[in-house]
């Protein structure tokens, strides 16, 4: 059976910070709502070398997160391995870890990445009233995606 | 013409940190700076805030030690809620933490060792940075970068059994642990399928030690000549001098090894230990009272603790611990590169204690929580991974938390970085009209010895760029580069 993965990372205890993980949450119930098993989430604060371990798992990725770019509302595109992205010391993006999947394992599956707009990092865990429209777009957007990808492959 | 060079952020550092070289103007580098924008608002952030709350809020300071955070918060809860001051707990509230931070330890280090360190190792250090990480090692030596990646995931899987879930955990409570280890989970860790099994985390720890034997007999020029410069040391031991990174005493040795802190309780750290502000610099300047400002900075960390324990209680890594005190003639390493071996020893002994710990019944049954009579003020330390972490609380009577400071380990370390930094600058740049990316990494790699952690829990996409700006005497920008 194909799986999906819906991964949402950032720090909820910094507000906007936490929008890939709220997401990656709401997905959760949606898909256990709607009993679409070959759904999974999983969060985290950031992205790290053990994940390219996971993504070895699954036929289709969609990473979420914040994102403090100039866009509008959301942004989907796909995503392929990159291996040259300069990454930080303790956390990498989600195509570099698609790169380090596609070395270590030959094979990677089919990525997307969800950048929700963001707007406030304080260290409060509650999402801004502007970041929470954009969130309900996306989700909105990303549970319409997730339906024709099951249709897709059943 | 004098000029200023700056470099940043580091890259493959958190955060955002700069160096600035300045270079005179007979083109010798006459001054460098490491500056860190360190977070202090958290301390004030807490104030008002229920006291029980802290061990989960201060997970919010950092995505990349939340688990240190969560335990360093949670002993000094300890001392308030009377459970003691670290010998206080019941037998299952201690272990359980201990597991939790022994994996923490484990996953930290492997990351930094495989991920950062194994690139400029294999590599070199002036080699292209876009293929110096860890793809570049899976290309070159796959085994190696799938260690690295299985050993993190072991690390953050003994992480999520003992703290409840990956973000947020609440397993530390004051006074114990909030939950017991499941059967499952002990069963999957001792005998878990190939490779995920603590047996096999003990033999990758010790293949990860052989791989850097062997360079370090094949280049003992980097491990032992690239940085070396006199430092004190400073860290928790046990009262038997044992090495222990849950708790014990303060102790720090001079550059000789001569003990100048004498294993004192850590409750009483203000007495011992104070804080230096300058004016260029927002991450203040930890030191040794009684040793003044310009002489009491020390080091914490990996090497700190492998330069002040007497002895390991693990034997594989004590077997280890032999080999690198005799390498140094049983007196203090002085050579920060010296940090990956004492990492990775350290990534061997915790392995060991888990497997100790993972055949302990306390962990399954037995009372979680203990409690006594409340006080208002509580300090606790752990050994980080990247070094003694502080944290230190008082409430009211409302419960409330009144005062909150903290000392992290990378502000511990801020002087010895900056050591390092100018020695390396001073080799490297001097009389140099350009600055190469040999060059620009030889002075990251000595900061990413220390594995510094910036305090950057926001780590939203589009920032972590590398900008490198050019200023001449009158402060005027000459060249700046940004690379992505």
């Amino acid at each position: 059976m194909k799986k999906i993965l819906v991964y949402g990372y950032g720090n909820p205890g910094r507000q906007d910070d936490g929008l890939g993980v709220l997401l990656a949450e709401k997905i959760g119930d949606w898909a256990k709502k709607n009993n679409y098993a070959r759904i999974h989430t999983d969060t985290n604060y950031q992205l790290n070398i053990e994940d390219a371990y996971e993504l070895n798992n699954y036929n289709a990725v969609i990473f979420a997160d914040a994102s403090v770019e100039e866009i509008d509302t959301f942004l989907f595109e796909p995503l392929k391995p990159d291996f040259k992205t300069n990454f930080s010391m303790h956390s990498v993006s989600p195509a570099f870890i698609l790169g380090l999947c596609q070395e270590m394992y030959k094979d990677f599956p089919d990525t997307f990445l969800l950048h929700i707009k963001g707007f406030e990092w304080e260290f409060m865990e509650e999402i801004s009233e502007k970041a929470v429209k954009n969130l309900d777009l996306a989700l909105e957007f990303l549970t319409a995606f997730l339906e024709s990808l099951l249709k897709k492959n059943s | 013409m004098g000029q200023k060079i700056t470099i940043e952020p580091v890259t493959r550092v958190e955060g955002h940190g700069k160096v600035t070289i300045h270079i005179d103007n007979d083109g010798k580098v006459n001054q460098t700076r490491l500056h860190i924008v360190e977070f202090r608002g958290f301390e004030r952030f807490v104030q008002g805030r229920p006291y029980w709350e802290a061990p989960v809020l201060v997970q919010r300071l950092c995505g990349i030690c939340p688990v240190s955070h969560h335990l360093a918060a949670a002993k000094a809860l300890d001392v308030i809620v009377g459970a003691g001051t670290g010998q206080g707990l019941t037998p299952t509230g201690e272990k359980m933490r201990r597991l939790m931070h022994y994996g923490q330890i484990f996953q930290s280090h492997s990351l930094h060792f495989f991920h950062l360190a194994s690139p400029d190792l294999l590599f070199g250090i002036d080699s292209n940075p876009l293929t110096r990480n860890i793809i570049g090692v899976a290309l070159a030596n796959k085994d190696l970068a799938v260690q690295g990646v299985m050993m993190r995931k072991f690390g953050q899987e003994i992480i999520e059994a003992t703290a409840g879930k990956k973000i947020h955990g609440t397993g530390a409570i004051p006074g114990g642990i909030n939950k017991h280890l499941s059967a499952g989970d002990k069963e999957k860790f001792l005998n878990g399928k190939d490779p995920m099994n603590i047996d096999n985390m003990i033999s990758w720890a010790q293949d990860a030690l052989e791989f850097f034997k062997d360079y370090h007999t094949k280049n003992k020029a980097i491990i032992d000549q690239f940085i070396d410069f006199p430092s004190s040391y400073l860290s928790l031991v046990r009262k038997d001098g044992a090495l222990d990174l849950y708790h014990g005493v303060l102790r720090a040795v001079d550059t000789d090894g001569k003990i100048i802190l004498h294993d004192v309780d850590y409750q009483n750290y203000l007495k011992y230990i104070d804080e230096e502000v300058r004016s260029w610099s927002y991450m203040k300047f930890p030191y040794l009272k009684e040793m003044g400002k310009s002489a009491g900075w020390y080091t914490v960390g990996p090497l700190a603790r492998m330069n002040t324990a007497e002895f390991i209680d693990t034997p594989l890594a004590q077997k280890e611990f032999e080999l690198f005190k005799s390498y140094n003639n049983g007196k203090p390493s002085n050579k920060p590169m010296h940090m990956h071996w004492a990492r990775l020893i350290e990534i061997l002994h915790s392995a060991e204690k888990m497997k100790e710990l993972l055949n302990d019944n306390d962990l399954l049954e037995g009372e979680l929580v203990t409690k006594g009579t409340k006080k208002n003020e509580g300090i606790g330390l752990i050994e980080a991974p990247r070094g003694t972490l502080f944290h230190h609380y008082k409430i009211n009577d409302s419960d409330q938390i009144t005062m909150c400071n903290l000392i992290v380990s990378t502000t511990n370390n801020n002087q010895p970085m900056n050591e390092a930094v100018n020695q390396v600058a001073v080799r490297e740049m001097n009389d140099q009209k350009e600055i190469s990316e040999g060059m620009m990494n030889a002075v990251e790699v000595a900061i990413r010895a220390y594995d510094p952690c910036l305090s950057c829990a926001t780590h939203a996409l589009g920032q972590m760029p590398l900008e490198i700006t050019l200023v001449d005497h009158k402060n005027k920008i000459i060249d700046k580069k940004r690379n992505r």
